[in-house]
């Protein structure tokens, strides 16, 4: 079956069409999305931005446009960066919409023949973890390291990335397997449960790392729940709501049996999947969304923790003599608000000099999954992050995002320039260890 | 359209720039104008002005309506492929050429966005002073099409005070080129000034020839809060009458404001029947009079208060207010028309009058807000085009709003441009004679009247 009529679709769930045909009627197509959205800036096509999207929605709702692959292949040409939905005059949530979108074509046609395979690893935690263990394994044999930095280039051709691309080498260890399960701290102010997330167990076990250290360094007491897997954000945005919902499910049940005082995440959109996807996913379902609202209430990303919550000890900080910007990853800026938090962090550091560069807060164009589709794309949007970067002339990058890191490595390494890209808390961490004399 | 049309085009501006798949011309069937949408049967995106001149040839051979686009972000549906034929997207003209400081002009192709042009000539101390609301989106071409103005229109004018030339393709493929460089130029019709404002159906602009103009050093803002309109309609007059012109002299209605004070919390007292807006701006010495001048008049005319920004937050503050007008009525309902009906700025009160009686008796939502300075005013009807009665009562309110402002010496479009969306009121501003030579015009430059067919002159 190529192509399902709108009509169809609708007889099947009539309650999700009808969500989006009240949202997109506040749609004025005044276009305010042009000026802001990373990939129009590129490609200049109408299809291409929010207005564009959003009237090919209502077009499949009014039976103008079927459900096509074409209809796919347009949605998918978002990055879920949100810019429009917060420039847009109307208050139209047009990421949500987006997503929206998707879900409505997966139910029609099904997810994409690679995604589809993708998922159904991701979706057993057990085949997932031996899958990466195993990359981690045999790392060196595919990727080689880039010196000086915390990225590989493939060995040889593989599938969905591109030959010269630098990602992320998988760790040999994953980061849950390095430590036990609950790291004590004497005299301990509060326990929390580190919710890790896939980047930074399977590849950057150094934001890991420091997450630990940082945390155990202010006598918080951390608990990381064996039992925990993928946030989901990567299915959901891919328009798998069925499977989506499973993986939020298990990790309200994993994080909601902890008992513990706080979550934290160190990734801005595992973050906002906890404080706010949650609870909006499970809004019709009174029990789940009682115990959705309770993990939202207690989680945090760990910038917004160590300064809201739960402020840092400053007297025991050494100096840190570098030159820092910050990229803020569109989840944090436009998703879960916490932008001035981890600059506060960075301030705080002695020897630290903190340049703002310009538009700090616009997508990176990785995008998740979306760089490996769409990599030449990807790489043009990052091009413009890198000059604003280079022009910042700032040693480090430092961001709150394992696919924002990955992506700004790959593209300073592409541009020759020479910086590179942690995440805040290692910046933090580095400054305790220097005070006390490890650095 | 014929298959060999279609590869025609494509040999002229290659493959990928020409868009034939149904789920992308769906995304150029409309533009910001509410309630027009009809599919192009192609889009073909040309990079320079041999090729536009090869696509209007075989166009014209073969009669194919052709449609010029720049960001689609017109509001009177200028863009809508309404006969279906192609879409001509003129984005990827997108160099400025260069920009003359010894004559301030800059030399533009089409597809440059205006705000594009303004941060390249802010380094050297310049402005392109048309300003519509839509800057960060907008082309410079759509913009001289449509013959754009906007905030600054009463002390700067509107586009075509700053287009000194332009290079056209008329619709048998000729290329042309109108005025230049000069200051001065009264060498023939002046055709520069027939193609801006044209609305795409005279020729297609492929490059502009742009007056710019020393950027302002310094400027002063002043919010004015009146209980009765008739005051604030004497400041209005009572300003101009004191010889000063400001950059910015804004009006918003009791509607607005009520509006925009649920939506912002800017401090508006939601009792009053306008606030005006104004913003003095040139060299300092000169801006600290007027602006003292101008709070003389406001006081003289019973401002029930007056608040004069003392730096660039406070500036920013008075703004926010005007600047969340639209956005705060848009939210109210699903549909927004943005009209800009004009009228000589004498009958500015008088108009807002008209304007809220008509909302009553149509039982109509109507925001009205816009420049008082020049009579420029922006009735804002917010409605859902999907309730057919609703809609029904809005075709009469916007139909009796346009005839109150012509009968008060008005026009139709202060700068939005006629499109399809003003068209029906035509006739009843210019009268038989005027219409039948605009249409005589557009006849002798487009005997196929393959350009934007059946817009701004209606069919012919």
């Amino acid at each position: 079956m190529d192509t399902v009529a709108a009509k169809d679709i609708q007889a099947n769930d009539p309650t999700l069409l009808a969500d989006i045909r009240d949202a997109l009627a506040n749609c004025m197509r005044c276009g305010n999305c042009m000026a802001v959205c990373p990939i129009y800036k590129e490609t200049k096509n109408e299809a291409s931005v929010a207005r564009g999207k959003l009237a090919l929605m209502e077009g499949m709702l009014s039976g103008d446009v079927e459900m096509s692959a074409g209809f796919d292949h347009v949605l998918g040409k978002c990055l879920c960066c949100k810019a429009c939905a917060a420039n847009c005059p109307c208050g139209v949530k047009a990421d949500e919409l987006i997503v929206r979108g998707r879900q409505a074509a997966v139910q029609a046609r099904g997810l994409h023949p690679i995604k589809k395979a993708v998922f159904k690893l991701l979706s057993s935690r057990r085949l997932f973890d031996a899958a990466l263990r195993t990359a981690g394994m045999f790392g060196p044999l595919s990727f080689k390291k880039v010196p000086g930095k915390v990225g590989a280039i493939a060995r040889f051709p593989m599938p969905g990335i591109d030959r010269k691309r630098v990602t992320a080498p998988f760790a040999a260890t994953p980061l849950r397997s390095k430590y036990p399960e609950v790291i004590k701290a004497d005299h301990a102010k509060c326990k929390v449960a580190f919710f890790t997330g896939c980047t930074i167990n399977y590849m950057y076990t150094d934001v890991g790392d420091s997450v630990i250290n940082v945390l155990h360094h202010n006598d918080i007491e951390v608990v990381m729940p064996p039992e925990q897997h993928c946030c989901g954000t990567p299915v959901y945005v891919s328009g798998d709501k069925t499977l989506a919902e499973t993986f939020a499910k298990h990790i309200i049940e994993v994080f909601g049996d902890c008992n513990v005082d706080y979550v934290v995440a160190a990734c801005g959109s595992c973050a906002e999947a906890l404080k706010l996807e949650y609870p909006r996913m499970f809004k019709n379902d009174p029990a789940l969304y009682k115990k959705a609202q309770a993990l939202a209430a207690k989680t945090y990303e760990i910038s917004e923790f160590l300064v809201d919550v739960m402020p840092i000890r400053r007297d025991d900080l050494g100096e840190v003599k570098k030159t820092v910007t910050m990229h803020d990853p569109c989840h944090m800026a436009r998703g879960i608000k916490v932008t001035e938090q981890p600059r506060e962090i960075l301030r705080s550091i002695p020897g630290l000099t903190f340049i703002e560069m310009k538009d700090a807060a616009r997508c990176c164009g990785s995008g998740g999954s979306f760089s490996l589709a769409n990599y030449p794309l990807s790489r043009k949007i990052n091009d413009r992050k890198v000059k604003n970067i280079e022009a910042s002339s700032a040693e480090i990058v430092a961001t709150s995002c394992g696919t924002c890191r990955m992506h700004l490595t790959d593209g300073l390494e592409q541009n020759s320039v020479d910086a590179s890209v942690v995440h805040v808390i290692q910046l933090l961490d580095a400054s305790y260890k220097a005070a006390e004399g490890k650095a | 359209m014929d298959k060999l049309n279609l590869e025609a085009f494509k040999r002229i501006v290659g493959e990928e720039n020409v868009l034939t798949e149904k789920e992308e011309l769906y995304c150029y069937s409309y533009d910001a104008t509410p309630g027009y949408a009809h599919l192009p049967e192609a889009v073909v995106i040309p990079e320079n002005v041999n090729q536009v001149s090869d696509i209007m040839k075989i166009a014209n051979e073969h009669q194919i309506p052709v449609y010029p686009r720049g960001s689609g972000t017109n509001l009177s549906a200028g863009c809508v492929p309404l006969k279906g034929g192609i879409v001509l997207l003129m984005n990827r003209f997108n160099r400025i050429i260069d920009v003359d400081l010894e004559n301030l002009v800059a030399t533009t192709e089409p597809g440059v966005v205006v705000a594009d042009l303004n941060s390249k000539v802010a380094e050297q101390g310049l402005i392109y002073p048309p300003d519509p609301g839509t800057v960060a989106t907008a082309t410079l071409g759509g913009t001289i099409a449509e013959n754009a103005g906007g905030l600054r229109g009463l002390k700067y004018g509107v586009s075509k005070h700053y287009v000194m030339g332009l290079e056209v393709v008329l619709a048998n493929g000729d290329i042309l080129h109108t005025g230049g460089k000069n200051v001065k130029d009264v060498s023939g019709y002046d055709l520069t000034k027939l193609f801006t404002g044209s609305e795409g159906t005279l020729g297609v602009i492929t490059k502009a020839i742009l007056k710019l103009v020393p950027a302002p050093e310094c400027r002063k803002s002043i919010l004015a809060v009146f209980k009765n309109l008739d005051y604030a309609g004497r400041a209005v007059a009572g300003i101009i009458a004191a010889k000063i012109i400001p950059a910015t002299l804004e009006i918003m209605d009791n509607a607005t404001i009520r509006t925009v004070e649920d939506y912002a919390h800017v401090g508006l007292p939601i009792d009053a029947e306008a606030v005006l807006l104004i913003e003095v701006d040139g060299i300092a010495e000169v801006v600290a009079k007027e602006a003292e001048e101008v709070l003389r008049v406001l006081k003289e005319n019973k401002a029930d208060d007056i608040q004069l920004a003392k730096n660039d937050a406070e500036r920013d503050q008075i703004w926010a207010a005007r600047r969340a007008a639209l956005p705060a009525l848009a939210k109210l309902r699903p549909t927004t028309y943005v009209e800009d009906a004009t009228v000589p700025r004498s009958k500015v009160p008088e108009f807002l009058r008209a304007v809220n009686k008509i909302s009553k008796e149509y039982n109509v939502t109507i925001g009205t807000f816009g420049h008082a300075g020049d009579g420029n005013m922006h009735p804002t009807i917010v409605c859902d085009n999907r309730d057919e009665q609703e809609m029904v009562r809005v075709k009469k309110a916007m139909n009796a709003v346009f005839s109150a402002a012509i009968e008060l010496g008005g026009t139709l479009s202060g700068e939005h441009g006629i499109g399809l969306g003003k068209l029906p009121w035509m006739e009843q501003q210019h009268g038989s004679k005027a219409m039948a030579a605009m249409r005589n015009i557009k006849r002798a430059m487009d005997p196929h009247l393959i350009l934007n067919p059946g817009k701004l002159v209606g069919e012919c």
